[in-house]
């Protein structure tokens, strides 16, 4: 497993992705620090992170889209499969390759809440609820896209499709008002991921949402799991 | 150390491999032979634990691949038929993730040196794999396999792709480690098989059709000689002359090839040399020699017609 989890990381930074991703994530991250704390003299974190949201949704599956479909496609899966590591522990390597990525992205936040510090004390427990939350999103997503990645070869349907599948989620509030049918809407709006989230950015720790994201994570690397497994057997 | 036994796999409705059984004793070289799409790499795939198969077992040094995945695995050096190499790591980098991924307790450093030198790469260590001819891809894709020293070795067509002097330069490396390890070596090129293995087992369309030592295989082929001699002179005294050589099996005509002259297939006993007997009683009979050839099966004809179908005269050894 930390095989794996090395090797990911080491191949973020051995081609230009890593960098490309940090730069990305830090410019937009940067700008809304600056437009929502710097310009408007505020010393609440909320709105930055509320609107990095849909950043993340872009940039985390660009962090998976090479995960499984590129070794699917250069066959160097082969190898994986047939050493002594379990599926799970591959999957459990990858997932945590893309995770420790994600969190060298969002530790400029870390920084952000320094910078208040110079010129006010910031809230602590509402920076530090944005962070888990940002971090909790982030691995919810990041074992949606892995999953994703491992269903294709081709690294464009992985990115394309987790794109897609971020902004469904992310819209799922708006669906749901849309929906008559009261069981669908209660459905829908309880799997959606904002409200959760949005309990975070207010600095409310609520145990219900991180067993949410921590289901999703769990739930989603099982299907990986399954995914190699039927592979093996069809 | 390897033994397979009943192996089915169905795609579908189709049969890639059809109860095939086979074992490989320790320190054997055993080479698996057929034609393109016969299932070699289907069978391989499956010893090695990366297909499952829709029925029968296979044990790796008495461990199931199924019941007990990773004891079995751990024991497998497996080079597939495109190497899983990650181009953009440097070769020794490349090796180091194989060491950790494969959980090899042995000095990493020194191991991975060794097992460098052995296939000759130590000197393209630091470059990028991308960067490697095909010929060295391969070496790492052979250096892969070699890192924990596993017992078993299993090699899909190793030599595909490479240079004359590579593939000479490989036959010997394989040749070496049978020494050590018992390797199972996929190939549809006959001679690079009789080359290096003791033991050949033929597939076709999915289905085992010889399972023999090198030499039994190559004996039976060479048990029924064949000469054809174009003679002319009458038939019958043609033929009596023949047959009153020593050592001469049968004979009979094959083909006309003018007016007074005709092809003869002379079948004869292993081990005797008639041409000089043939040629002398022909002489005494004066009808004379036009052309004698012989018609001796070559190994890639006994592979042909033993995976086009007509098996009957080549199950030597055990069934």
């Amino acid at each position: 497993m930390t095989a794996i989890l090395k090797r990911e990381l080491g191949s973020f930074f051995h081609s230009a992705i890593g960098y490309i991703v940090l730069a990305v994530f830090y410019a937009f991250a940067g700008l809304f620090f600056y437009l929502y704390c710097l310009y408007s003299n505020s010393a609440s974190l909320t709105n930055v992170f509320g609107n990095m949201f849909l950043v993340i949704l872009f940039v985390v599956p660009i962090i998976t889209m090479k995960s499984f479909s590129e070794e699917r496609k250069q066959k160097t899966e082969q190898a994986l499969l047939t050493s002594p590591a379990s599926i799970f522990q591959i999957v459990m390597g990858k997932f945590l390759g893309a995770f420790v990525m994600y969190c060298i992205c969002i530790a400029i936040f870390l920084v952000f809440a320094l910078v208040i510090c110079f010129f006010t004390t910031p809230q602590w427990s509402v920076v530090l609820g944005n962070f888990v939350g940002v971090l909790l999103l982030g691995g919810a997503l990041i074992a949606i896209d892995i999953f994703i990645s491992s269903l294709t070869e081709s690294q464009v349907i992985s990115a394309v499709v987790g794109v897609a599948a971020g902004l469904v989620i992310y819209m799922l509030d708006s669906l749901a008002s849309l929906v008559t049918v009261d069981f669908i809407k209660t459905i829908i709006s309880s799997i959606s991921f904002l409200p959760h989230y949005t309990n975070f950015t207010n600095g409310i720790f609520n145990l219900a949402d991180i067993v949410f994201f921590a289901s999703v994570v769990g739930i989603f690397l099982f299907l990986t799991v399954r995914v190699f497994e039927k592979k093996r057997w069809s | 150390m390897v033994e397979v036994k009943n192996l089915t796999k169905c795609y579908g409705d189709i049969k890639a491999i059809d109860n095939i059984s086979f074992s490989v004793e320790a320190g054997e070289v055993l080479g698996f032979l057929g034609p393109n799409g016969a299932g070699k790499s289907t069978t391989m795939n499956i010893i090695t634990g990366y297909l499952s198969s829709t029925s029968g077992t296979v044990t790796i040094g008495g461990k199931d691949i199924l019941d007990d995945p990773k004891g079995a695995k751990s024991q497998i050096g497996y080079l597939p038929e495109i190497p899983p190499l990650y181009v953009d790591m440097t070769v020794e980098k490349y090796l180091e993730f194989v060491f950790e991924l494969k959980k090899v307790r042995l000095p990493k450093k020194e191991h991975i040196l060794d097992v460098m030198k052995q296939v000759k790469i130590d000197h393209v260590a630091q470059r990028l794999i991308k960067n490697l001819s095909k010929g060295y891809k391969q070496r790492v894709g052979f250096a892969q396999a070699l890192i924990g020293n596993p017992p078993v070795l299993i090699l899909d067509e190793p030599t595909v792709g490479l240079d004359p002097k590579q593939i000479i330069e490989i036959r010997n490396l394989i040749k070496s480690l049978g020494k050590k390890h018992t390797v199972i070596l996929s190939s549809h090129v006959l001679s690079e098989i009789s080359a290096t293995c003791d033991r050949i087992v033929v597939i076709a369309n999915g289905k085992l059709v010889a399972d023999a030592k090198t030499d039994e295989l190559s004996a039976a082929i060479e048990g029924e000689r064949k000469l054809l001699v174009e003679v002319q002179g009458s038939q019958s005294d043609i033929i009596n002359a023949i047959k009153a050589v020593d050592g001469v099996i049968n004979v009979k005509k094959s083909r006309d090839t003018g007016a007074n002259s005709a092809e003869y297939l002379v079948e004869y006993d292993f081990g005797a040399d008639v041409r000089k007997d043939l040629f002398f009683a022909l002489a005494g009979a004066s009808c004379p020699i036009l052309g004698m050839k012989n018609s001796q099966k070559t190994l890639e004809e006994a592979f042909l017609m033993l995976t086009t179908g007509d098996t009957s005269a080549l199950m030597g050894g055990k069934k």
